[in-house]
């Protein structure tokens, strides 16, 4: 099985951390077996070896420490500071948890997480994360792509999109409660079709190689790499192939503001502040910010800017 | 003769100056703490921005309770107005720091990225107007000042009011989406302002 290659720091960079390693190294020891017991090629993936292409990557950049990626959300349903998620979340039960993939597909179905995780598996993937607000953080996912899943569904022909439902848990998401002002329940969001089906695309289950805590979108979510993070919808209940474009939560919230692409570029401004730099979550002091150039597709173009040939990325932004 | 001294009010012991500083000194202890916090790295994944809001807050706060200071006096009988400069100065002193943090430990003092935020953002336009107001505000709070300026003065120092208005919507059009708490700071200002609206007993025409 043929490993994606995607821009990634080296694996020289990765900030040790006891947990993630000790869970490689057990991994790395049972390799051997698993591959003599014959099981599934996807159990292995986890400890493919990181390679160590790092084109269009500083060589200087590290994961966010594992504090600042599990302390620093945008989770409306858990509340509007960013310490609310980490804070609030503590009622939310991510388990049983099932995923209902349905609309333009052969084999509608409905998913448990753990039957999910036991036919595609997971794997490592360090990617970086950049906020609408012009923050970013560089983050360890482990997950499956989308594309296996839909691949598995069977997309039928004439299918054009995909729309993304999280949850609707009131008594366990304090943001859900009120909130006169806020978004619209349940979030919603969307890819094209050859977006979700991009080998980028990732389905995480877990980050820091734990299962994803609540406030980062227990107990599956979507990463879009190359686009701002309130694409990737977080705690998915259902996943839909459709023909027309979904709406999504932050477009209905403020059309001038949210495009559907969402596509991190910094030559499009944010209508209220600029895109061309980011705020580097982890860095700096306090007396100065970390800050860098925001890079289209957010580096990740090579792999990317194919999708969007001839299209106008001012408008569609 | 002398007038007789107010029997129900305590002399202090301290000089109206000394009580200013003391106040002065008191309420900069939020910034104090926020920075003593900063460095020790316990204000979470963006202490830049905890720094930056939490000044701004403090700001706005300042400026709530220097405009209570004559409705204080004029409704309930109650004078503080001994306080109301060294006020006027924390709210002034905590925009100074909110600008600097923004200005200087966010934006790396980049003058062609300040200039576009400061014409392109309206939020960030209305915080700057605010700020070049209570700027003008401070450096005209000096004794000096006040005997120069005469009866333009107090003119001059009713820009407070529209500094308060500038800053309410400052902080209500700060967010993607609406908060409650710049609702609610501003829901105080506008009390706080059509107090001024009350008609004065004394000047009404007869």
């Amino acid at each position: 099985m043929a490993v994606y290659r995607y821009p990634r720091p080296a694996s020289s960079d990765i900030t040790p951390r006891r947990l993630f390693f000790s869970r490689r190294a057990l991994l790395g020891t049972a390799a051997g077996g698993v591959l003599a017991s014959g099981l599934k090629p996807g159990m292995a993936l986890a400890d493919a070896p990181v390679a160590a292409s790092a084109r269009g990557w500083p060589a200087a950049e590290t994961p966010t420490p594992r504090d600042d990626v599990t302390h620093y959300n945008n989770f409306y349903e858990f509340g509007m500071e960013k310490s609310d998620p980490a804070e609030l979340s503590g009622g939310f039960h991510p388990r049983p948890w099932q995923v209902q993939v349905d609309g333009l597909v052969e084999h509608p179905q409905i998913w448990d997480l753990d039957a999910l995780s036991a036919r595609f598996g997971h794997e490592d993937r360090l990617y970086r994360m950049r906020c609408v607000e012009a923050w970013s953080m560089v983050i360890p996912w482990q997950g499956f792509e989308l594309g296996a899943l839909l691949r598995a569904a069977g997309v039928k022909a004439g299918a054009k999109y995909v729309a993304f439902t999280s949850v609707v848990r009131p008594s366990e998401m304090p943001g859900q409660r009120g909130g006169l002002f806020s978004l619209r329940w349940p979030y919603v969001e969307g890819l094209r079709l050859d977006e979700a089906m991009h080998p980028l695309t990732l389905l995480a289950t877990g980050v820091y190689g734990e299962a994803l805590p609540a406030q980062n979108g227990a107990p599956i979510r979507l990463v879009v790499p190359w686009k701002y993070g309130f694409k990737g919808i977080k705690s998915i209940t259902r996943i839909t192939v459709t023909d027309k474009q979904p709406p999504t939560s932050w477009n209905q919230m403020a059309p001038e503001e949210y495009g559907f692409y969402a596509n991190v570029n910094p030559d499009v401004d944010h209508p209220r502040w600029s895109q061309s730099s980011e705020q580097i979550i982890g860095e700096g002091s306090l007396f100065r910010t970390a800050r860098r150039p925001t890079r289209l597709f957010n580096g990740y173009a090579e792999q990317v800017a194919s999708l969007y040939r001839g299209m106008d990325l001012r408008k569609d932004f | 003769m002398a007038p007789p001294s107010s029997g129900r009010r305590r002399r202090s012991r301290f000089s109206p100056l000394t009580r200013q500083v003391f106040l002065y000194l008191f309420c900069l202890i939020p910034a104090v703490s926020d920075i003593a916090q900063g460095m020790a790295n316990t204000l979470g994944p963006n202490p830049v921005s905890v720094c930056l809001h939490d000044f701004g807050r403090w700001a706005f706060r300042f400026l709530l309770i220097s405009l209570a200071i004559s409705p204080l006096r004029r409704f309930a009988g109650l004078d503080f107005m001994v306080y109301r400069r060294p006020l006027g100065l924390l709210a002034f002193s905590y925009a100074a720091l909110h600008v600097v943090f923004y200005v200087g430990v966010a934006r790396h003092f980049d003058t062609h990225v300040l200039w576009k935020d400061f014409t392109s953002r309206p939020f960030l336009t209305f915080g700057v107007l605010t700020f070049l107001i209570l700027l003008v505000l401070a450096l005209t709070s000096t004794r000096r000042a006040i005997i120069a300026l005469g009866r333009r003065w107090a003119k001059l120092h009713k820009l407070v009011y529209v500094a308060m208005i500038l800053a309410s919507v400052h902080y209500a059009i700060a967010f993607k989406t609406w908060h409650t708490e710049p609702f609610i700071y501003a829901a105080i200002a506008v009390a706080l302002l059509s107090l001024r609206l009350v008609p004065k007993p004394g000047k009404r025409p007869v």
